[in-house]
Formats: C-alpha cells, structure tokens, sequence
C-alpha cells in the first residue's frame, strides 16, 4: 500500500491519493504532538481516501492502466518465480550460441505439479534491464523458448507462460537472425505441443514478441495488463504521425484486460491488489498461482489430440467479418 | 551545411519521397509514360507494360497487384476466386484521422478489390494449386480479419484438395485499426499451415516488395520453401524502427531480399519474368514422389 512503501514510484494520476495521506498523516502527527483528539476527522478523511481510490482504480483510463503495467515496480518473471513455485530450475540457451536474458525458462513445480515455466523478463534496475535488454527478446530468446516448449511436450509437462514484453527487439542482428521467422515458427510449432499451455500476460503484451509465447489453450491476463497488435506509442507515430497521441490510440486500440474478454482473445481476467499488482506482489503471485492451478486442472486428462484441436479451434474462431 | 550541401540534401529527400509513392508518379507523368524513379529512365508504359512491370533498363521491379500476379503465374483461364464473399467490418469503430470504415471505402475505390488478399484455386503449368496473394495498394497490404481468415480458409481447401498452397505476401504488417484482432490472425494463419506441414503438403511463400511486421512474423515466413522476388523488402521491424531504437543509420542493402540471402533467410530471389516456371518446376519435383511418401 502507499503509506507503508513509500520506496514505490507514485504515478501522477495517484498524486491525489498521495497527498490526503500525507494530510492524515499530518494530523495524525499534530493529534500526537498537541494531545488534541483529531480521531473523528482522521477517521474520515481516511473513509474519504478510501472511496477516492476505489472510485479511481475501479475507472482506470486504457492509458492510465497502461501506465502501471508499465511500473518500474511492477513484479516481474524472478518475482512470480520465487512467490509462486517450490522449486525452479532454469534451462539455458539456445544450443547455437546464445542465451538471451530478455526470456528465461525451466522446470518448476507449483502447488506440487511439474510444469515448464517460461517468462518474458524485466529488469528493475538498469543493471538488470541492460542485462535482459528491457525485456525486449532477440530470435536466440525465442528459439530457447521453442527447445523448452519442445521438451516440455515431450515429457509431458504442461506450459505456462507469463508475458510482460514491449515486444520483440528491432535490431540489426535480430533482423539477420531472422526475428519475423522466429516468431512464426513459434506460433506454427506451439499448435502441434502435446501438452496443454497456458499463458498469462502480466504487464505489457505488445505485438507479435508477445503473441509468439501465447500461442495457448487458455490465455489470461492481470486487470491492469494490455494486449495490442501495436504499443499506442508506435500506432500513434504511424496513424497519427505524432507520438504524443499516444492516450488517444490506447483509447481507440482497446487494449485492457475488458476489452480483450469482450473479443475473446483472452479467456479471464485475473484481479490485482488495489492500485496494481506493484503494491502488493506476494498477493499477486499467490492469487496468479491459484488461477493457473485452476487453469491447469480444466485440462487434467485431455489426450494430446484434444489439446491441439482445442487450442486450433480457439485461434480459428478469431476475427470478424461479415459473409 | 554549404549551399549545395542543402540541394544535394533536397534532391535526396525528393527521390526519396517519390520512392515512397511510386503510385503517384505513375499518375502524374500520364497515361502513357512512366518513370522508373530506380534509374529515372522515361519508359513507354507499353513497354512496361510488356515487361510485366520490370524496368527494362535497369531491371528494376515495380510493384505490380494481386489481380496483375495471378495473372502472371496461373495459367490462363485457370483461376478460380475463393471467398470473395468475406468482406470487412469495423469491429472497433476505430478512428484515427479518418474513421476505420472510410479507409476501408477509399481503399475499394481506389483498388478495386474488396480486401488485401485475393484466395483462389488455379493451374500452373497444368499443376493444380491453391493461391493466396496479397494486393499493397489496399491499406499497405495489411492483415487484419478478413485476411487473415481468407488466408486460413484457402490453406483449408489446399487439404481438403490435397494440393500445394503457394501464398504471395506483400505487407506493411498487422492492420492496427483491428489491433489485438489483427494479432490473432497471425496465431490463425501459422496454426493453418501446421496443418499442412502434418499434411506434408508443400507451402512456397513469395515475399514481394513490401513485406513487413505481422506478415513477416506468421504464414509469410513458414514455407516450405521462401522465394523472395527480385528487389523485394522484407524485415520484421521497420527501417526508422530500428533506426530510432539502435541510433544508428542502417547500410543501404538493410532487409533487401539479397540481403537476407546473404544471411541465410531466404531460400531464393526470383525475377518476376522467371516466377512461373521456377514455382513450376519446385512443384514438380516435390509432387513426383508424394504419393509413395504419404
């Protein structure tokens, strides 16, 4: 909560929040200092901020949940990792050279179950985000990924992905290691898993980076988490020929967790600790845990045959048109 | 800067910008000529024409329509159009400058086709095959639901047929006015072509000028075998993407189809005029022993 972490970056939609706390706690102080009884004022301007921030976090603007899926505080992959499994061992590396950071994975157990556990990772400090390259993922992170979806259908261990990426990295090299084809790959190869897969987008889901890890039986999403074809930055450039149009196409992209179930690209929304998922990660991770058991048990006893048809016929319904 | 500097710098952005709207150029010089803004030679449009729109001076390849290619490959009289039916909607009601469904009208005017992809059924050289090729003049060839469901549709009748699928790609990528829709056409189309590798059934992609983003990252990189055309561009990301991202200028020859030969990406280039017979002969060889390998 924001009066017992004050370390956590405050956004400026909260700034409100933050100073009625500060008030309340002012008063607090003076009630203390003067022994005068302040308790039925306190008493209500914390009733006061309480319904202030229910009301704010309960109509959060697309652009505004767009901003805490992308706080610098906001769990990451290491974050679910160590709150949500009994044991994680990583697998590294894509046997021809590389071991890209930006996407780590490996066998876990959670809530006694055996998965493979696969995940876009964020940095919290600029050490770390130089690191996984801002969670941006090169080919060599997708073709990791391929070897871990590969073996884990083998072994018959189901697949869980947790996405948080602004997408896959524009670069030189990415483009001559062919970063278009190792993401189709992907989404070819991920149809034919024998295990079923579900995938969680926990923070940004942007573009084809984030679509080549989700390829799912069931896909679910965190309520202030996004999912687009395009991060409203890059369709503003390009549509609006000016970045800083950048809340107007999160309007019109429909990019929130709402959004999406209403289409049925993803299949549940998962609800954060007021605020986000920032101010309360081990809630998070434990109520994320609890969705993915749950998640994992609808697909208990289903044949591979069963799980390859489901997830065909999920991703072929997709679309509107008219005929 | 010096004062040449500066013109030299001007004449650079004018090619450049007439690079990015051959079309127009097409319209202003008139009906007869044309110019090819790669060697700026006046071609009779006849010739070009003739030519299947290859510069015969510098052999460089204009950006030719859907209608244009079937023609070019399918043997006459042999094409067949699938699901012409499946027309867009706006699901979104997406509005940027111009409302979704207005663009979607001006592309139709302007194009004459109902979507960016044509689907068909057509012969090659007597061979049977199932055809998807991708028009960029209607929105930059993007793909949103209606493509990406035609695309899907048409791989389906390759496996009902049992026949090879040949897909021509020519695409700015995913069309954001359907955004996440838009996505999850490029899950659709590569689950699509799973089915027809575990059919082994042969898929040939043909990356035309231009083929980017969306496109790129799903069915138009998952062939059998890729062919790039002669000339063609073809990156996951965008030129000014990277560019603004690295802070560095890109070589020249950054995501040309020889480029990407010189990087292992691509199978082939193929010149438009040598297309046919070159899809011809892979279909051939691959067909011969199907029947014993199935």
């Amino acid at each position: 909560m924001i009066e017992t972490d004050k370390k956590v970056q405050i956004l400026d939609f909260e700034k409100p929040i933050y100073i009625m706390q500060e008030k309340i706690e002012e008063l607090k102080k003076i009630s203390m200092d003067t022994k005068m009884d302040y308790n039925s004022e306190i008493e209500t301007l914390e009733k006061q901020t309480q319904e202030y921030k229910k009301e704010l976090y309960d109509n959060l603007e697309p652009y505004q949940k767009l901003q805490i899926a992308r706080h610098p505080s906001r769990p990451n992959f290491h974050d679910y990792v160590n709150f949500m499994t009994e044991d994680f061992i990583e697998l590294h590396g894509d046997r021809e050279g590389t071991d890209d950071r930006a996407i780590e994975g490996g066998v876990a157990r959670i809530g006694g179950m055996p998965v493979m556990l696969i995940g876009t990772v964020k940095g919290k400090t600029t050490k770390e985000n130089l690191e996984c390259n801002f969670g941006m993922p090169q080919p060599q992170g997708y073709r990791k990924a391929l070897r871990l979806f590969e073996h884990a259908s083998r072994f018959n261990l189901p697949i869980i992905t947790l996405v948080d990426t602004m997408g896959a990295y524009p670069g030189i090299k990415a483009e001559e290691t062919g970063q278009g084809i190792a993401i189709a790959v992907n989404l070819k190869q991920m149809a034919k898993l024998d295990v079923p897969v579900i995938s969680v987008i926990t923070g940004e889901g942007c573009s084809g980076g984030a679509l080549g890890l989700a390829v799912s039986n069931k896909v679910m999403i965190l309520e202030h988490a996004y999912y687009t074809v395009i991060s409203p930055e890059g369709c503003a450039s390009i549509l609006w020929r000016d970045a800083a149009e950048a809340k107007t196409a999160a309007n019109a992209l429909k990019i929130t967790a709402n959004d999406l179930l209403k289409y049925n690209i993803v299949d549940e929304v998962i609800k954060e600790p007021v605020g986000g998922a920032h101010y309360d990660p081990e809630l998070m991770a434990s109520t994320l845990k609890e969705a993915l058991l749950k998640a994992l048990e609808e697909f208990k006893g289903k044949t591979p045959d069963e799980l390859k048809a489901h997830r065909y016929n999920k991703f072929r319904a997709l679309g509107v048109f008219a005929q | 800067m010096t004062l040449t500097d500066w013109f030299n710098k001007r004449k650079q952005e004018q090619k450049q910008a007439l690079r990015e709207n051959e079309v127009n150029i097409d319209d202003s010089v008139g009906k007869l000529w044309s110019l090819c803004y790669n060697c700026n030679s006046q071609l009779p449009k006849k010739d070009l024409e003739n030519n299947n729109m290859v510069c015969p001076v510098c052999d460089y390849h204009f950006r030719i329509g859907a209608r244009e290619r079937i023609k070019l490959v399918a043997d006459e009289g042999t094409f067949e159009e699938y699901f012409a039916n499946i027309k867009g909607v706006d699901p979104l009601e997406f509005v940027d400058t111009k409302p979704y469904y207005k663009r979607q009208e001006e592309a139709k005017n302007k194009t004459g086709l109902d979507e960016a992809v044509i689907t068909g059924v057509g012969e090659i050289d007597g061979q049977k095959v199932a055809l998807a090729v991708m028009d960029f003049e209607y929105m930059g060839g993007s793909m949103g639901s209606v493509v990406g469901e035609k695309v899907t549709r048409i791989m389906e009748v390759a496996l009902q047929k049992q026949i090879p699928m040949i897909a021509f790609t020519a695409s700015g990528g995913a069309r954001m006015q359907e955004s996440a829709l838009s996505l999850m056409q490029m899950a659709k189309t590569s689950c699509a072509v799973a089915r027809l590798n575990e059919a082994k059934l042969l898929y040939i992609t043909v990356l035309c000028e231009p083929t980017f983003g969306g496109v790129t990252a799903s069915f138009g990189t998952l062939g059998d075998i890729m062919i790039a055309e002669k000339g063609a561009r073809i990156g996951f990301a965008g030129r000014r993407v990277i560019e603004q991202t690295i802070k560095q200028k890109l070589p020249p020859d950054f995501q040309t189809a020889e480029y990407l030969l010189k990087y292992g990406q691509i199978d082939l280039i193929v010149e438009r005029k040598e297309m046919k017979e070159k899809l011809s002969k892979l279909i051939s060889m691959h067909s011969q022993n199907r029947e014993r390998n199935l």
